[in-house]
């Protein structure tokens, strides 16, 4: 009976909500974009149960802090247990890969301080790390979508220093993108399964970023991004 | 008409579209100021004035035109370069296969990126023939390179710089394009795909024996004095005034070795034209 009511007043609340949303005479533009900003549905706003990126440079910041964290996790992961037939020049590189990440990620953790979101636990239960091919395809898809996260949310920050220290980044993740994939198969460092017509990355927001990220972070650590459009 | 569900989608897409709207922006003020007045029927019209307000692209700024002709004169270099190569009967004898592969792949895209910046600069584009001796370069650079076009090592080896030094070029016209969601986007898609290129090349000199990675290792990694220049500052270890030799690593704290590579380090396009002007850059 009680779950009856409720859903009987939500209904109410439903048909007066969509009458001031469609009433329009009289309403200011301005209004109207407020109204906008109550979105998603008509049962309430989505409740934000995860991590959430924030805002403005701190939130862009903890979007590459999210992905370094995930991508340092795996390729410490790859280098404790390399995959098997591994050569001496591949466990080199990949070591280096390792450094970078972590490298990474530990300069995000600094340049945020106590704006950034907590540690990550990773889930990589869908990766076999004793496969040379399950691993060097997951690495692909890390530094191709690091290479497209980093593109796609550069027009975002406002600071002339983050933009440049993130583009002293996304360009040594191309490097690693390049290496992995012809590692997979020599000469398909910038083919068309990555680059438009016109010979550019494509670049990816970060609503269709996180979602690909979540794919390995535990249920616990699903991270978020509330004003970038995006609740895991 | 479903306007907030087209606000909802329009949002996911751009999650600045709430931002550009805003009454508070100088573009958008006037027409929000009669917004309070405006009947329904006249709706579609306000967001169709709204909406161009908001992604109108009117003319780009002059800052933002000498920025991509900048890159554009980058790209005619790489271009021409890479065509003289791959044409050139002496060094197509000397490339392996997978080489003359991998340049014929990355000299496809730099034509493509010529086109591309062409399109998008209109009538603002330089033309070529504006660059070096009536559009025709010089790539040994007044002599510094005398077996460009005839010894292939000396040709990768400069490829090697051209694209090293393309993304420190990107990367330090960024910041003039700051919050052009157009312009820096298509910049910074550039940026990445030449650090596919210079990762590739420097994969293709490892494997005819030079001691390089697909990264760069301190300053110029290359072996190659002459191309100094273009990597000066490569080997900084302090990132947005955070010491990266501090931080910690898997064991210990950062290597000077993985703190310079891990960050590559942007050129202003005044550091970069006395690199390319010996080319003919102008």
């Amino acid at each position: 009976m009680k779950t009856e009511t409720e859903i009987k007043t939500e209904s109410v609340n439903m048909a007066r909500r969509s009458f001031l949303r469609y009433a329009g005479t009289g309403m200011a533009a301005a209004g109207l974009m407020t109204a906008a900003s109550c979105k998603k549905n008509n049962y309430g706003p989505p409740v934000n149960t995860g991590i959430d990126i924030g805002i403005g440079d701190i939130g862009i910041l903890n979007f590459a802090y999210a992905l370094e964290q995930l991508e340092a996790a795996f390729y410490v992961q790859v280098i404790a247990t390399p995959y098997s037939g591994i050569s001496a020049y591949e466990l080199a590189r990949l070591t280096d890969i390792r450094d970078h990440e972590v490298c990474h990620m530990q300069f995000f953790k600094a340049a945020l301080s106590s704006s950034a979101i907590p540690a990550l636990t990773p889930n990589f239960s869908a990766i076999n790390f004793t496969s040379r091919a399950s691993v060097l395809a997951q690495a692909q898809a890390f530094e191709d979508t690091g290479v497209q996260a980093y593109n796609g949310a550069g027009y975002l920050i406002q600071s002339a220093a983050y933009l440049g220290v993130a583009g002293s980044i996304v360009s040594v993740e191309a490097r690693h993108a390049s290496f992995i994939r012809n590692l997979i198969n020599p000469g398909s460092f910038a083919d068309t399964t990555i680059l438009d017509a016109n010979g550019l990355d494509q670049p990816k927001t970060i609503a269709q970023v996180l979602p690909i990220a979540n794919m390995f972070l535990s249920a616990q650590t699903q991270v978020n991004a509330s004003n970038y459009g995006y609740i895991a | 008409m479903n306007l907030l569900g087209l606000i909802e989608e329009i949002d996911k897409a751009d999650p600045e579209f709430q931002d550009r709207i805003s009454p508070r922006r100088d573009a958008i003020k006037n027409i929000t100021s009669f917004g309070s007045k405006v009947a329904i029927a006249s709706l579609p019209f306000v967001f169709s004035t709204l909406f161009k307000k908001a992604y109108g692209q009117t003319a780009p700024s002059a800052t933002v035109i000498s920025t991509l002709n900048f890159a554009l004169k980058l790209e005619f270099l790489e271009s021409a370069f890479y065509n003289a190569g791959v044409a050139n009967t002496t060094l197509k004898a000397q490339f392996s296969a997978t080489e003359l592969a991998y340049l014929t792949e990355i000299m496809g895209h730099e034509k493509e990126h010529v086109a591309f910046l062409q399109s998008v600069l209109g009538t603002n584009a330089v033309a070529q023939s504006t660059q070096g001796t009536n559009g025709t370069y010089d790539f040994t650079a007044g002599g510094t390179f005398p077996t460009v076009m005839t010894q292939s090592a000396t040709f990768l080896t400069v490829a090697c710089a051209f694209e090293d030094t393309g993304v420190r070029a990107y990367k330090g016209a960024a910041p003039s394009l700051i919050g052009q969601q157009v312009y820096l986007t298509a910049a910074l898609d550039i940026h990445s795909v030449e650090a596919r290129h210079a990762s590739a090349i420097r994969q293709l000199l490892y494997a005819r024996g030079v001691t390089i990675k697909p990264w760069i290792t301190g300053a110029n990694d290359t072996g190659v004095a002459a191309v100094n220049a273009n990597y000066a500052g490569e080997d900084a270890t302090v990132q947005d005034g955070i010491n990266i030799l501090s931080l910690p690593a898997v064991s210990g704290t950062t290597s000077a070795t993985a703190a310079t590579e891990a960050f590559d380090m942007p050129l202003t396009p005044a550091q970069v034209l006395p690199l390319v002007a010996p080319f003919g850059v102008m």
